[in-house]
C-alpha cells in the first residue's frame, strides 16, 4: 500500500521539464498553453488558471487531460491589477500546486520579484503564460513554445526552448506530448537520428 | 365554488392566483405582530391566528376593549378581520368562522349551541352524515349521549365536541421561533481605529458563531453595519464560498472591508448578522491534511470572490450536449462541487475553445492554404469530417448557419487547428487549437 501511495504522490524525475518548486516561471510562443497543460499533469493538486474576463478564449473541458477538470480552477478577474493581486493570492496559498496566469501587459520588475516572493512563501509553482517579450527579469525560467509540424500521422510535436535560466543552461527540445499523460518522448535533432548502420560493401 | 360559476353570478368578478407560499409569509408576519396581545400565538389553519390571552385582557381594559384594539389596528393596516374570544379553543375557531364575537365565561354551551355541526373541524362526510340524521346545530348534539355518537360518527367526532366543550383540553401551541443570526454592540466612546473596529469585530463573531454552532448552522454571507456618530451607516459585506463558523478565518475576510471604510467622526455601535446561512453539522476535527486543504482551499475561494466577485472564480464541469459550446459548462467554484469528468470517446477535442473566426483566403475542400489572424497556413494533414447538427430545440444565433463538418487541420507552420465547414453557407472558421 505504501508503494503503490509513493507512486502516486512521488516527484516527476528530474528532468529539463521540470519547473523548480516555489518559483514563478514564464513561458511565451503560440504553444505556451499546451506547455502549461503538460505542466499541470507534473503538479498533482488543484490548479488555478488567472485569465483576463475579455479573454475568448478558454481551456475547453473535453479536451484536457484526464483528471485535471475536476482540479483545475478558472479565474477571470476584470483589470491587469486584480489580476495580478489573483496570481499573489494564489501563489501565497499553501493548497494549490500550480498557478497558471496570462496577464496581458508587461509584468514589470517590482511585479515579477513580488510574485516571487508569493510563490516562496506558499511554495507553489507559478507559471506565467506571457506574450513575446513582455516578461519580467526576476522568472526563474522562461520557456519559448511552438508547436511543431509532424513527421508522421500520430505524433504531436512541440518544440520546447528554455531561453533564459538563472540556474542552468539553456536548450532546445522537440517532444512528441501526446496531450494526456505526464511523459514525453524526445526527439532526437535531425542530424544525429539513430539510423541503421549501413550494411558492410 | 368554480370560477366559471361565479363568473355567471358576477361577470365582473376579478380573479388572481392563490399564492400560498406568500400568504403564508404574510400570516407568520401577523403572527409575530400578534404576539403583542399574548405571550402564545400560534397558526390556525391557514388563513387563522390563535392567541392564548389567558390573564391579558385586563391588560388591555377587558376583553371587550381587547377586541376593540385589534380591530381597529388591523383596519387602520387595511386588513378586514372576524375575531371571537371562547373558552376554549376549539369554540374560539367555530365562533371566529361563524360570524365572531365574545362569548362570556360560563356561557359557552349556550353561545356556540347555534353554531352549524360544520364548525366543529370535522371532515365533510361527518358533517353531511350528521345533517341526514337531523343533527343540523352542535347544540343538537351536546344533549345526544356520547357512546351511540361515537359508535355511529367515530372517535373524531366526540373528541371535537369535547375538546369544543373544555373537556378535553387543547392548548395554543405556539410555533418554535426561527433562529436570529444577529448580534450587536453599542460602545461608551466613538471609536475610529482600523484595529479597534476589529477588536468589536472579534467580540460580536464569537458570540454570532456560538449562536450559530448552536444550530448547526454555517453562516454564507456576513453583514457588518457599523453606526457612526452623525447617524450616518456604513457596511461591510463578505460572502464565504462554504458555510463557516470559524471567527478568525472569517475576520480575516473582513480586514479588507474594514480597511476601506470611512468611520467620520467615530463609530459608536456594530451589528454583525448573518443573512445568509447554510446546514452545517459538527465535524469531527483533526481529519487528516485532506479537510484542512478544502478548508484552506475554501478560503482563498473566499478571498478571491470578495474582491473580484464570486461569479470569476469558476470552475468547469461536464454536460450532456455534442455542440462544442455546451459540452461543458462555467460555473461559479462557490456554489458547486467538481464533478469527474466521464471518459472521453469519440473524435479528439481542443484543448482551446473561442468563438468561430472565420478564415480568408481558403482553397479546396478541406482548404489546402488558408489565412486566419492574419497568418498564412498551409495544411499538412486533415483529419475528418465529424459532423455536427444544432439543436432544433435551443435558437443559438450561432448555430443559424445549420450544420458543421469539423475537421482537425494540422499546419505545415505547426499549429494543429479545430476549423469547421457549414455547407448550408459554405465558409471555414477556426473554432479551438489542439496541443
Amino acid at each position: 500500500m505504501a508503494t503503490l501511495h509513493n507512486l502516486a504522490t512521488r516527484t516527476a524525475p528530474a528532468d529539463p521539464f521540470t519547473l523548480t518548486a516555489g518559483r514563478v516561471h514564464e513561458a511565451e510562443g503560440p504553444g505556451r498553453r499546451a506547455f502549461a497543460l503538460f505542466q499541470t499533469l507534473r503538479h498533482p493538486g488543484p490548479v488555478l488558471w488567472v485569465l483576463p474576463a475579455h479573454e475568448p478564449q478558454r481551456p475547453m473541458l473535453r479536451g484536457l487531460p484526464f483528471g485535471l477538470g475536476e482540479r483545475l480552477m478558472l479565474l477571470t478577474p476584470k483589470g491587469e491589477t486584480d489580476l495580478l493581486w489573483c496570481v499573489e493570492e494564489a501563489l501565497r496559498a499553501a493548497p494549490v500546486a500550480l498557478v497558471i496566469a496570462e496577464p496581458q501587459q508587461v509584468l514589470s520588475l517590482t511585479a515579477g520579484r513580488r510574485l516571487q516572493l508569493a510563490a516562496e512563501a506558499g511554495r507553489t509553482t507559478g507559471l506565467m503564460l506571457i506574450r513575446d517579450g513582455q516578461g519580467s527579469n526576476a522568472t526563474e525560467t522562461r520557456w519559448r513554445c511552438a508547436p511543431a509540424p509532424a513527421t508522421a500521422a500520430d505524433s504531436t510535436l512541440h518544440r520546447w526552448s528554455l531561453i533564459k535560466n538563472k540556474s542552468g543552461t539553456s536548450g532546445l527540445w522537440t517532444v512528441n506530448w501526446n496531450g494526456a499523460t505526464a511523459a514525453v518522448h524526445l526527439v532526437p535533432p535531425a542530424g544525429e537520428r539513430h539510423q541503421p548502420a549501413e550494411p558492410p560493401r | 365554488m368554480p370560477l366559471a360559476d361565479a363568473r355567471a353570478i358576477c361577470p365582473d368578478v376579478a380573479s388572481r392566483p392563490a399564492d400560498l407560499p406568500r400568504e403564508a409569509a404574510a400570516l407568520a408576519a401577523l403572527r409575530r405582530w400578534a404576539s403583542r396581545y399574548a405571550p402564545m400565538v400560534a397558526s390556525d389553519g391557514t388563513d387563522g391566528l390563535m392567541a392564548d390571552i389567558t390573564g391579558v385582557a385586563h391588560l388591555f381594559g377587558g376583553e371587550a376593549d381587547l377586541r376593540g384594539d385589534l380591530h381597529a389596528r388591523l383596519e387602520r393596516a387595511g386588513l378586514s378581520v372576524i375575531s371571537a374570544i371562547a373558552g376554549t379553543r376549539g369554540a374560539a375557531h367555530a365562533l371566529a368562522r361563524h360570524g365572531g364575537g365574545i362569548i362570556a365565561d360560563g356561557a359557552l354551551a349556550q353561545g356556540i349551541g347555534g353554531l352549524p355541526v360544520s364548525a366543529l373541524r370535522i371532515d365533510h362526510a361527518t358533517a353531511e352524515a350528521l345533517s341526514r340524521v337531523g343533527l343540523a346545530r352542535i347544540a343538537d348534539l351536546t344533549a345526544l349521549p356520547r357512546a351511540p355518537l361515537a359508535r355511529r360518527f367515530g372517535q373524531a367526532l366526540v373528541l371535537r365536541l369535547d375538546q369544543l366543550l373544555g373537556h378535553q383540553p387543547e392548548p395554543v401551541a405556539a410555533g418554535a421561533e426561527p433562529p436570529h443570526f444577529g448580534v450587536r454592540i453599542t460602545l461608551p466612546e466613538p471609536i475610529g481605529l482600523q484595529s479597534d473596529v476589529m477588536a468589536g469585530l472579534a467580540l460580536l463573531l464569537d458570540r454570532l458563531c456560538a449562536t450559530l454552532a448552536l444550530h448547526h448552522q454555517g453562516a454564507r454571507r456576513l453583514r457588518l453595519e457599523l453606526r457612526r456618530v452623525d447617524s450616518g451607516t456604513v457596511q461591510v459585506e463578505i460572502g464565504l464560498a462554504r458555510p463557516m463558523r470559524d471567527p478568525v478565518r472569517i475576520a480575516a475576510l473582513f480586514a479588507k472591508g474594514v480597511d476601506e471604510i470611512d468611520s467620520g467622526f467615530g463609530i459608536d455601535g456594530l451589528r454583525l448578522s448573518a443573512p445568509i446561512t447554510e446546514p452545517l453539522p459538527p465535524e469531527q476535527i483533526g481529519n487528516g491534511p485532506t479537510l484542512r486543504h478544502e478548508d484552506a482551499l475554501a478560503d482563498l475561494v473566499s478571498r478571491l470572490g470578495n474582491r473580484i466577485g464570486f461569479d470569476h472564480v469558476l470552475r468547469m464541469i461536464p454536460a450532456d450536449s455534442k455542440i462544442p459550446e455546451r459540452s461543458f459548462q462555467i460555473v461559479a467554484a462557490a456554489w458547486s462541487e467538481p464533478v469527474a469528468a466521464p471518459q472521453r470517446r469519440g473524435p479528439a477535442r481542443p484543448v482551446t475553445i473561442f468563438p468561430p473566426e472565420p478564415v480568408t483566403h481558403a482553397s479546396g475542400h478541406p482548404p489546402a492554404q488558408f489565412r486566419w489572424r492574419r497568418m498564412r497556413f498551409t495544411t499538412l494533414r486533415a483529419h475528418g469530417p465529424e459532423r455536427i447538427a444544432p439543436e432544433w430545440w435551443f435558437d443559438d444565433p450561432a448555430w443559424r448557419s445549420g450544420i458543421r463538418d469539423y475537421w482537425r487541420i494540422e499546419t505545415q507552420e505547426g499549429q494543429r487547428l479545430w476549423l469547421f465547414h457549414t455547407p448550408q453557407d459554405p465558409s471555414w472558421c477556426v473554432q479551438g487549437e489542439f496541443a
